[in-house]
Parts: C-alpha cells; sequence; structure tokens
C-alpha cells in the first residue's frame, strides 16, 4: 500500500501550480468583470489540459488521456488555489459522457460546447408523478409528428429546475413496445410554449427542484440520443461513467469536522460537549464510519488508476455517505438541544447559529431519496454485490 | 499510489486459505471446539510451513520481510476461517521481539518463531493498556499474575506486559503457572498465567515509546481476524440465502433478507479499507497510526459482533444450534471485541489523540 501519488504525479502538480499562479489572480473585480475572468480563466485552463479532460478538441475539451491521478491533483491544486474547476451540474455530469458515447457529430457540436460554457444548462426529466423507483414505466408521451417530436405529460423532482434551459430525460415514443422498450432518450428546451415550469417547496423550504408541465411541447426529430426505442439503454451508458474519487470523501469528511467543531462551541453543564464522555464516544463511533468512506473511496481511486473494476464497495458509497450522513445529523440535534426548536432566520438560508443544522438534518433525508433510494440502494447491492435472486416483481417486469 | 491489493498480496491470501482448509477441516475444528479449545499442531506446522511466523520478519532470520499490511491480509484470511490457538500473538511476539535491542534474544528467538518451531504468545494484563501492565521484574525475576492469556498453555515462549508499560520476554518452565480458562471463544484457549520469579529479560523498558507501536499493531491484527470473521459471516448468510427455500423460494429472494444481507455487506466491505488503512499507517509510521490502529479496532470489533448476530438471525432455527457452528464465529466476534480492550475504551484514546 503506498498513498503518495509518485514522482510523475509530483513534476505535474508543480506544473499546474505555476499554471494557476499565473492564470489565477482574480482580485477585486465587479461581478460582471469577475464573470468574463473566469470564462477566459476556464478556456486557458482547458487549452493548458487541465480541464474538460474527458472531451475532445474539436467539441472544445482539451483531450487527454484518462488518467485519474492527474485529475486527483488537478481537483486538489484547483481547490487549494480556489479556483473554478469545470462548470457542474447534470449537463456535464450526465448529458455530456451520454452525447460523447451515443450522440451524433451533429448533436455533439451542437450542445457539448455550449453546456461547457453554461449557456445551456440541463435538468434531469426521469422522475414523473407516477414514476420513481420503477424508472422504465415512464408515461410522458412523444409523438414523432413530421420532423419534430411532440411531447404531452408530466415531469418532476427537477432538480435546478429554476436555472435549467433545457431537459435530457426519458419519454415513452413506442407505446406498443415493452416497457423498457418503449423508450426514448430525449433532449428539449426548456424555454417554449407549452412547457409549464413550476417551482415545488421542499421540506428545507428551499424551492430546490421543480415540476414540468408538457402541453404539445416539441423539439426537432433530430434531438433523440441513440435509436428510437433504446433510452433506457442509452441513460444506463450514463451511470458507467459515474467515478469515485478522492473529492467525493471530502464531503462527508467536511460535515464531521463541522460537527466536531460544534461539539467543541456548544456547552454540557458548563463545559465544552465535547468534553463529555458520550460524546466523545458518539462522535468517535460516527468517525468509523467516514474513515471507512474516506479510506474507500482511495481504495476505489486505486482501482480506477489500476483500470480495474470497482466491485461490491463501488455500489456502496453512497448509501454509506447517506447513513453515515444521518448519524451526523442526529448528534447534530443532540449537541444544539433547544436550538432544534428554531427555525432558521428565513427557511432555507441555512441559518447563522446552531439552527443551521436543521438544514444539515433535513438535508440528509434528500440524499436518502434523491439518485435511488436506500430501499433501491439495498436491492442493487445485494443483486448486483451478493448475486441473490432478484425480486420477483421486478423479474416479472422484464 | 496504491490503495488495494497486490497480486502477491492475494497469493498469499489464497495460500493460507488453502492450507487452513486442507489442515483445518470443519470436522476437526468442530472436534476441537467441542474438546473445549485446544492448540493444534497440525494446523500450526502446516501455516508456519507456509511461513506465517515469518512473514513480516527480516529475511535474515528466515522470514519474508514483509509489513504489517501483508501479515494482517494473512490474518484476516484466518480469522475468515476460524484458526486455532494463539497465531495472532505469535506473530506479534516476533514483531514485537523484531524491534527490540537485544541482539541475543533477537538472534536465539526470531528464526525459531520465524519457522514456527517455538511457539511464543504474549501477555499484555490489566486493563489491556499499556500503563496498565503490572508484572514486575527486578533482578532477572519476574511476577504477577496476567488473566486471558491466548494460548499459555502451548506457548514456548511468553512475552509479557511489564509494569508501567515495559515487555520481558520469559520461557516457559520454573517460576510460570499456567491454569487453563474456559473461554468463551473455543478456537482460541485462554490462560491465567502467574510468574512467581520466572527468569525473564527485560526487551523494552517501561515507557519504551515502541511498546506503543507494538500495542498498535496487536490492535490492527485483531481488526484483521475481526474483518475476516465478519466476512465469513457474511459469504455464509449470503449462500445460504440462495440455497435455503421457504414459501417455495429461495429466501433471498424475499427483501426483507435481502437488505439485511445488503447491511451486513456495508459494515464489512467498507471496513476493509479502514483496516488496510491503518496496517499502512504503522508500516509507514505515518502520525495517525495510533489513532487509525485504535479506530480500526473499535469500528471493526463492533461491526463484527453486528455482523455475527445478524448471520444468526439470517439463518434461522439452524443458525442457534451448538451444531451448525456459527457461533464458533459470533464467540469469536465477542473474543475480538474484548480483547485488547473494548471499543469504548479504544475510542476514548481515539478521542484523546485527536486532542478533543
Ligand atoms: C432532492 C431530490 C432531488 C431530485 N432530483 C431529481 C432530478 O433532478 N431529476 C429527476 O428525474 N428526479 C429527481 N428526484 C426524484 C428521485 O429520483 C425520486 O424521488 C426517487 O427515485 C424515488 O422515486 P419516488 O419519489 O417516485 O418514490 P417511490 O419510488 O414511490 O418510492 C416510495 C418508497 O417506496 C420504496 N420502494 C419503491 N420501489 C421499491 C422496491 N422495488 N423495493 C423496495 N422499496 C421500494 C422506496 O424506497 C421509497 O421508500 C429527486 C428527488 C429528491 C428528493
Amino acid at each position: 500500500m503506498d498513498l503518495s501519488y509518485g514522482e510523475g504525479a509530483e513534476t505535474f502538480r508543480r506544473e499546474v501550480r505555476s499554471f494557476l499562479k499565473g492564470a489565477w489572480q482574480p482580485g477585486e473585480r465587479r461581478k460582471d468583470e469577475l464573470k468574463a475572468f473566469i470564462r477566459d480563466f476556464r478556456t486557458k485552463a482547458t487549452d493548458a489540459g487541465y480541464l474538460y479532460r474527458a472531451i475532445p478538441k474539436q467539441y472544445g475539451g482539451s483531450e487527454q488521456p484518462a488518467d485519474v491521478v492527474k485529475a486527483q491533483v488537478i481537483r486538489e491544486e484547483f481547490a487549494r488555489a480556489r479556483a473554478p474547476m469545470e462548470i457542474g451540474g447534470n449537463g456535464m455530469s450526465m448529458l455530456v459522457p451520454t452525447l460523447l458515447e451515443k450522440g451524433t457529430p451533429e448533436q455533439k457540436d451542437m450542445f457539448i460546447r455550449q453546456t461547457m460554457s453554461g449557456d445551456m444548462m440541463w435538468g434531469q426529466g426521469y422522475s414523473e408523478p407516477a414514476t420513481g423507483s420503477d424508472l422504465a414505466s415512464v408515461r410522458t408521451r412523444a409523438e414523432l409528428v413530421g420532423d419534430e417530436w411532440v411531447i404531452n405529460g408530466q415531469k418532476i423532482w427537477t432538480s435546478q429546475g429554476d436555472r435549467a434551459t433545457h431537459m435530457f430525460g426519458l419519454f415513452r415514443t413506442e407505446p406498443n413496445a415493452s416497457k423498457h422498450g418503449g423508450i426514448s432518450y430525449l433532449m428539449l428546451d426548456l424555454n417554449q410554449p407549452g412547457v409549464t415550469r413550476r417551482p415545488i417547496r421542499q421540506m428545507t423550504g428551499e424551492a430546490g427542484f421543480y415540476e414540468f408541465f408538457f402541453d404539445n411541447a416539441r423539439t426537432p426529430a433530430s434531438w433523440i440520443v441513440g435509436e428510437r426505442g433504446d433510452g433506457w439503454n442509452v441513460s444506463r451508458t450514463t451511470l458507467k461513467h459515474e467515478r469515485a474519487s478522492i473529492g467525493s470523501a471530502d464531503a462527508l469528511g467536511g460535515t464531521f469536522r463541522k460537527l466536531v467543531e460544534l461539539a467543541q462551541e456548544m456547552e454540557i453543564d458548563g463545559q465544552p460537549a465535547i468534553k463529555d464522555a458520550k460524546v466523545r464516544d458518539a462522535l468517535t463511533k460516527i468517525e468509523g464510519w467516514v474513515m471507512a468512506h474516506r479510506y474507500s473511496s482511495f481504495r476505489l481511486f486505486s482501482l480506477a488508476a489500476a483500470q480495474e473494476q470497482p466491485g461490491l464497495v463501488g455500489l456502496m458509497m453512497k448509501l454509506l455517505l447517506t447513513e453515515t450522513g444521518h448519524e451526523m445529523a442526529l448528534l447534530a440535534q443532540e449537541l444544539i438541544g433547544d436550538h432544534a426548536l428554531i427555525e432558521p432566520a428565513s427557511a432555507g438560508t441555512r441559518g447563522r447559529g446552531p439552527e443551521k443544522w436543521l438544514d444539515q438534518i433535513m438535508g440528509t433525508l434528500g440524499n436518502s431519496i434523491a439518485g435511488g433510494t436506500t430501499n433501491i440502494q439495498r436491492n442493487i447491492i445485494a443483486e448486483r454485490g451478493l448475486g441473490l435472486p432478484r425480486d420477483l416483481a421486478m423479474e416479472a417486469d422484464k | 499510489m496504491r490503495f488495494h491489493p497486490t497480486e502477491e498480496q492475494l497469493a498469499i491470501q489464497d495460500a493460507l486459505k488453502g492450507t487452513l482448509e486442507d489442515a483445518m477441516p470443519r470436522e476437526r475444528l468442530e472436534k476441537i471446539v467441542n474438546g473445549g479449545g485446544d492448540f493444534d499442531r497440525e494446523s500450526w506446522n502446516a501455516l508456519m510451513a507456509l511461513g506465517l511466523g515469518g512473514l513480516a520478519l527480516p529475511e535474515s532470520v528466515g522470514g519474508a520481510g514483509l509489513g504489517l499490511v501483508d501479515l494482517a491480509m494473512g490474518i484476516e484470511v484466518l480469522g475468515q476461517g476460524g484458526v486455532v490457538g494463539p497465531v495472532l500473538q505469535h506473530c506479534l511476539a516476533g514483531l514485537a521481539l523484531n524491534l527490540a535491542d537485544d541482539a541475543d534474544a533477537r538472534e536465539t528467538w526470531l528464526g525459531k518463531i520465524a519457522s514456527g518451531e517455538t511457539v511464543a504468545t504474549v501477555a499484555f494484563g490489566g486493563n489491556w493498556l499499556p500503563d496498565s501492565w503490572a508484572v514486575t521484574v527486578a533482578g532477572g525475576k519476574a511476577s504477577g499474575v496476567i488473566g486471558f492469556v491466548p494460548g499459555a498453555d502451548a506457548a514456548d515462549l511468553i512475552l509479557v506486559g511489564t509494569q508501567g508499560g515495559g515487555l520481558a520476554l520469559i520461557e516457559k518452565g520454573a517460576g510460570v503457572v499456567v491454569e487453563a480458562v474456559q473461554s468463551a471463544d473455543r478456537t482460541r484457549r485462554l490462560s491465567a498465567v502467574t510468574f512467581d520469579g520466572a527468569p525473564a529479560s527485560v526487551l523494552f523498558e517501561p515507557g519504551d515509546a515502541r511498546i506503543a507501536r507494538i500495542f498498535d499493531a496487536a490492535l490492527v491484527l485483531t481488526s484483521a481476524d475481526a474483518l475476516g470473521g465478519a466476512q465469513y459471516c457474511l459469504d455464509l448468510s449470503v449462500a445460504y440465502a440462495k440455497e435455503r427455500e421457504q414459501f417455495g423460494v429461495a429466501i433471498g429472494r424475499f427483501q426483507a433478507l435481502k437488505h439485511q444481507l445488503a447491511q451486513m455487506a456495508l459494515e464489512v466491505e467498507p471496513a476493509r479499507a479502514l483496516m488496510w488503512y491503518a496496517a499502512y499507517a504503522w508500516d509507514s509510521q505515518q502520525d495517525d497510526a495510533a489513532r487509525a490502529a485504535a479506530m480500526a479496532k473499535a469500528h471493526i470489533a463492533d461491526r463484527y459482533v453486528s455482523v455475527a448476530r445478524a448471520a444468526v438471525a439470517a439463518h434461522g432455527g439452524i443458525g442457534y444450534t451448538w451444531e451448525y457452528s456459527l457461533n464458533t464465529w459470533f464467540r469469536r466476534s465477542l473474543f475480538d471485541r474484548a480483547y485488547l480492550g473494548s471499543p469504548t475504551v479504544h475510542r476514548a484514546r481515539a478521542a484523546d489523540l485527536a486532542g478533543w
């Protein structure tokens, strides 16, 4: 075992550092100037081969050979310099990898660059009121009329639905085909007549997700990714691109550090709570899980660097994150005591005092639902990871 | 960077697994367990012939010159197979002796420990933590009593924790009285050992920094045993769930049980990397090595008990029988949890070490 990145990586690290020293000097700038500066910086960083590495040059990327160690060094150095990385969101994490694998040259030309620049912002249109865990049962119809798809139905729980200019998602295009065989993967413009968007207030008070109603909304026939009726397989493509990284482990570590700080700030019987034996035990109990998660992410990173399969542990990271986050939230509530009774100044603002933990407490509930519920995660671990027989209902469905 | 096993490490695991299966088939294990637990010369010889005793000892004494990571991966496999006797303590005694300055003692014993010709164990005592060790050594003679020593009946050599946290080497013989204790874990027999003027040579003076390292290694190896045991409980349950039928289908189709098995896997698989990290941190002497060892022992021992419990439940009635022998692993989980100090003790230490 060896956690050092090796000589080559350290040389590369020095290169990244000196690039950042020259290119990332945000200084004091007006808001619009800063925006332009960041845009310019991203272009320079891409030209230097640091950003958009998986994307071919012809579509605006830097087309670098896959190298998870270099990618990690870049993440670390950009984070250290507080320099912006790639534009995030559904578009970059899900649509672009899918297009790279299954899209036509015209689609790649048209969508990738604008997604990278943030001009196109994407909502993920999978869920519907009757369709969540059973994703293949989507009902929203898309019918080919002339050279356009005509869309009718409803999507729901779309994250970032306020900013989304476009949507990619699954639509029923072959009503007479089988459940899985009748779906297509389409993209559409959300700013058109026939699309109504409505915010949904979530339990934290924020309008974090939206619902969309389609009433003869239209999208060009060519905005289909992959073949007609092959949408289920196309949507699976994206999953392969979800890469574990050390970065993802830091999320849990960061919350844990804040929890320790909370225990240092709050008091029990006039003493810092962290001096209390029960609190120390509870904290270290949670930390056991945090460490198991962190070192497992090192393991996944190491496997990825060696181009080996992630295996069982790869299927567990989300559930581990959710469950550990939940444990932290419970301890936080214990520590803030009566502050847990107070709504932060205004809902969704996260607050300033101990009550800001309410957001974390409720946020972990979102994690246990979004992107596959905890029950579904356990099914996946049991069936794909442990090789147990499939659910009767799910088998019947295939 | 590499944070997953090498081909070589996997080969060592395979070899140990095969050897243990051959030397300790289920019927033999059951016989030993039913006989109240015992040292088993046959499996001992087989494992030692494979080089386990010297895995982490220098090549100059016939060892393989590998690190704690490799040894821990080996112990993990033995925990999975339910190894009998003081194998972990023997390997630990070798590690400890190898760190000592006493060239004569190293010269005399390390080769024999590596080959397994001499059986060694460690006796810590008190509440396990070095500060509480209590055997006194004066004028080369040791006095005191230590309870719960694994394998003391079979051992030729005992590394004894001495007052204030030192370590002395005692050959079993005059002045050493071993009284067997009926241990809950039938695969690892415990004894109370009385030292009454037994000739002892001091290897480490109280407070020697290397004592902490030796104790940390003991924690890492115990967590490795616990990880292996938990893995066995999971594997056995998964296999059973695929085979056992109720209501006309394999019980593994029932989601309630499926989710319980997924939960067990969630306890076992991520813990593996925690164990590796603790061993790696020990080998490379990272600043957080002691803390990682404490955390690994606390977390993984807890996981083992929890998974072993769930395994019994997943088996239904048969799981609760003596005959099915899942209880052998449940009992081992109780051992791993209590041996060297409970999770609560080590979590409290970890909190102290963090400076909280
Ligand atoms: C914060 C947040 C953000 C989201 N963002 C998006 C987004 O951007 N785009 C998008 O398309 N969707 C999004 N979703 C929707 C999310 O993917 C779905 O809510 C989720 O897949 C669950 O579907 P559902 O809500 O229909 O619940 P259901 O599927 O109805 O589940 C209800 C309960 O039944 C259980 N259940 C269902 N089927 C099974 C089964 N086979 N076995 C065992 N238990 C089962 C579930 O585990 C759950 O406990 C988001 C959700 C949240 C909370």
